[in-house]
């Protein structure tokens, strides 16, 4: 018999793929994968102050992503430095000062791997009603933004002109990413997030020919690997993100197959 | 108030600057329904600003600008798709509207690339994926239509068809156009109402009224102001459908 906390992992995994696989493309699509690794690393900060006011991580890991996303996008208008500079300062200064923190907060005993890497065995009954009611809002938020984000990342001038308001999908959208590593992080760890965001991602675009193909493989891709990757971390007792995204990473490699033939049938 | 009902588009006196540089300066313009406006100039002139300042791509706008439309279609001068979208050309088709498959092979008909459907955008040439462009703007049926450059990249034969579409278009649906074009001769031959720019408004008439206005020759050159008069002469005979000529 499959234990308890294995089937609470399993349902709060599926739920966690079937959102990441959509957000997933357009993160590669828009080439946001660094923007994620920030939003990720600023969890950590989020982490520590649930834990310091005893308040749910899920909530504060949300308030803290999304606050980092708001000074980003004044840093971008107040400075001159690069995009990518400014991720990195903001990425690794929020995962610095929620280290530093930690370190003060002597008085609770931290799983810094499980916060890193990912906990099943930390998946309560709480955290899957966060991650299914949660996810869903953020499908259906996407949804319908879509028109407007997707034109827009084809053309940010044509969505403009036809009256799509990039700004403001360009803007939930950025909420809806701090909204995926809020409920995400107990399960995957901090570290690893954008790594469920773009490797099935990545797969569905290696055997995809248009866009909603692509999402479609990508929400497959993630669910196929969650489960895969939570066998995997039963059977061997290793940690869950890891097991997942190496699973995502195999089902990848997988993909490349199909790209060599599709190459050779061109040929 | 739009005292005028056909007035889509009214621009007065509007200037637009980046970093103190004004890209243009006071342009007035008027793009009614049904009508064809074309902006001409040299390279730099302003003319995808002028065009950018219609559409409220720019926005801080010194002067007025007044719309009374959003249905806009738009053919951009540039645009670079991103490859990492596996996008085909019925992908692209329903980018900003959904539309019934119909409208879609209405739309690709017209222009001609009907049998690109559902190739990968990716793939198509530049003539190719220019008619994409315009039937994507055509095939929402705008109110609005701005076309910059819309024929660049496309064999000769297709840019006289394309033209000729332009104009049904804008007579079928009776909408405004806003075209920008080099081909000066094209745009004497088409057009309703003729804007020259050079940063500023530097003429702006019927085709003939341009071509006679010494600052446009001044700009262009005493040869194109000949293009009118070429063109005149050329058409003083129309062709039937049976392919004969006749004299007007």
């Amino acid at each position: 018999m499959l234990e308890d906390f294995f089937i609470r992992a399993l349902i709060a995994g599926l739920g966690i793929a079937i959102v990441t696989g959509p957000l997933g493309c357009f993160v590669i699509w828009r080439r946001l994968s660094y923007f994620g690794d920030t939003l990720a690393h600023s969890a950590l900060l989020g982490v520590t102050l649930a834990y310091t006011l005893e308040f749910n991580i899920a909530i504060s890991v949300f308030i803290i992503s999304s606050l980092i996303a708001l000074i980003l996008i004044d840093l971008q208008k107040r400075t001159n430095l690069p995009g990518d500079a400014l991720l990195g300062l903001l990425a690794h200064s929020s995962l610095a000062v929620g280290l530093v923190v930690i370190g003060f907060l002597t008085f609770i005993r931290f799983d810094i791997m499980g916060l890193l890497f990912g906990d099943i065995l930390a998946v309560t009954i709480n955290d899957i009603f966060i991650i299914w009611i949660g996810g869903p809002l953020i499908l259906i938020i996407l949804k319908l933004i879509w028109k407007a984000l997707f034109a827009s990342t084809v053309n940010y001038e044509l969505a403009e002109a036809e009256g799509l308001n990039p700004d403001r999908a360009k803007a939930i959208f950025t909420i809806l990413m701090a909204g995926i590593i809020a409920i995400s992080i107990k399960m995957v760890g901090l570290l690893l997030i954008t790594g469920m965001l773009i490797i099935p991602a990545a797969m569905a675009r290696n055997i995809s020919s248009s866009p909603q193909m692509m999402v479609i493989y990508s929400v497959i891709g993630g669910l196929l690997s969650v489960i895969l990757g939570l066998l995997t971390s039963l059977e061997f007792n290793t940690a869950s993100g890891p097991s997942i995204i190496a699973a995502a990473l195999f089902l990848f490699v997988l993909s490349l197959l199909k790209i060599k033939q599709s190459i050779k049938l061109k040929n | 108030m739009n005292s005028n009902q056909n007035i889509l588009v009214k621009l007065k006196q509007a200037s637009f600057r980046i970093n103190n540089k004004w890209l243009v300066k006071d342009v007035s313009l008027e793009i009614e329904k049904g009508r064809i406006v074309t902006l001409i100039g040299p390279n730099g002139s302003g003319k995808s600003t002028t065009a950018k300042i219609v559409l409220g791509i720019y926005k801080k706008i010194d002067g007025k600008v007044e719309k009374y439309t959003n249905k806009v279609g738009y053919v951009p001068q540039k645009i670079s798709i991103d490859w990492t979208l596996p996008l085909r050309v019925r992908d692209f088709m329903v980018l900003t509207e959904n539309l019934k498959e119909e409208a879609i092979n209405d739309a690709l008909s017209l222009t001609g690339v009907i049998h690109l459907k559902d190739k990968n955008l990716g793939d198509l040439s530049g003539g190719e994926f220019q008619r994409v462009l315009i039937a994507r703007a055509i095939s929402k049926k705008p109110e609005l239509l701005v076309l910059d450059e819309p024929v660049q990249g496309v064999d000769f034969t297709g840019e006289i068809v394309l033209y000729k579409l332009i104009k049904k278009i804008s007579d079928e649906l009776n909408c405004g156009i806003l075209l920008i074009s080099h081909d000066l001769h094209t745009v004497m031959s088409a057009t309703d109402h003729v804007v020259c720019l050079n940063g500023h408004v530097c003429c702006s008439g019927s085709p003939i009224e341009v071509a006679k206005n010494n600052e446009y020759k001044a700009l262009f050159g005493e040869q194109a102001s000949q293009i009118l008069s070429r063109y005149e002469h050329r058409h003083d005979h129309i062709h039937t459908n049976e392919g004969e000529i006749k004299k007007n």
